[in-house]
């Protein structure tokens, strides 16, 4: 499965990229985050806390338990501060 | 329904008056508006960050559970991203009612729903640093008085 990844606000910037393209097997998005966390440094800090971290699929808000079957983007990024 | 999301200043007077103009059957329009906060300290900008497409899905999302809630002639919601001074204008929303009570509910309603529910993420540039603005506690227990 290919996913487009993208990254918003400090999570962005603490990757270094504002997207990617992913090739994963993972199931769920705690799944993809556990891959991601794997990767190095930059992804084990950003995704150090969940409790900082909103995740949405397809563009609509998700929990991390979701299921990424036939999803094609996921977004992670901090609370939001609209307003 | 209106969704407009810019990079560009807009005129909040003439958006209003746009907006509350040639209208049959509204006897109330409420509007608000978000302004980039001047205390007197060091910031020197904001810089807002948004996720295009979500952006928009989300505040068209907001404003159809506010005419799902309330009574509305219509619903106008603007918000801005990139770099603002202290003193512009961010965002604001207009919500056209026949009676004042939907149109001030719904914008109370859109206000809330938009600052934790739309995603946009502000950053406070001053001569020496910047900083992401936290998300509030209060923000989300603010949605939890809609039911």
């Amino acid at each position: 499965m290919t996913l487009e990844i993208l990254y918003f606000a400090w999570l962005r910037e603490r990757i270094g990229l504002p997207r990617e393209t992913v090739t994963t097997q993972a199931a769920t998005v705690h799944d993809l985050i556990v891959e991601l966390r794997a990767r190095d440094e930059r992804y084990a800090l950003a995704f150090f806390d969940l409790s900082a971290i909103r995740v949405a699929l397809d563009q609509e808000l998700a929990d991390f338990d979701a299921d990424l079957a036939n999803v094609r983007e996921v977004a992670f990024f901090p609370p939001m501060t609209g307003g | 329904m209106e969704i407009r999301v810019q990079e560009a200043p807009f005129d909040f007077g003439a958006e209003c008056a746009r907006f509350a103009q040639d209208r049959e059957g509204i006897g109330a329009v409420v509007t608000f508006c978000g302004i980039v906060r001047n205390d007197g300290g060091e910031m020197q900008a904001m810089e807002i960050e948004h996720y295009p497409g979500m952006t928009e899905r989300a505040l068209r999302q907001i404003a159809e559970d506010a005419s799902h809630r309330w009574t509305l002639a219509d619903v106008l919601i603007l918000h801005r991203y990139g770099r603002m001074q202290p003193g512009e204008t961010i965002m604001m929303v207009a919500t056209a009612s026949a009676h004042r009570a939907d149109a001030f509910a719904a914008a109370d309603f859109l206000m809330d729903y938009l600052k934790s529910r739309a995603p946009f993420w502000k950053k406070e540039i001053s001569a020496d640093s910047a900083a992401w603005v936290a998300a509030k506690d209060t923000d989300e227990a603010a949605l939890e008085r809609w039911g």
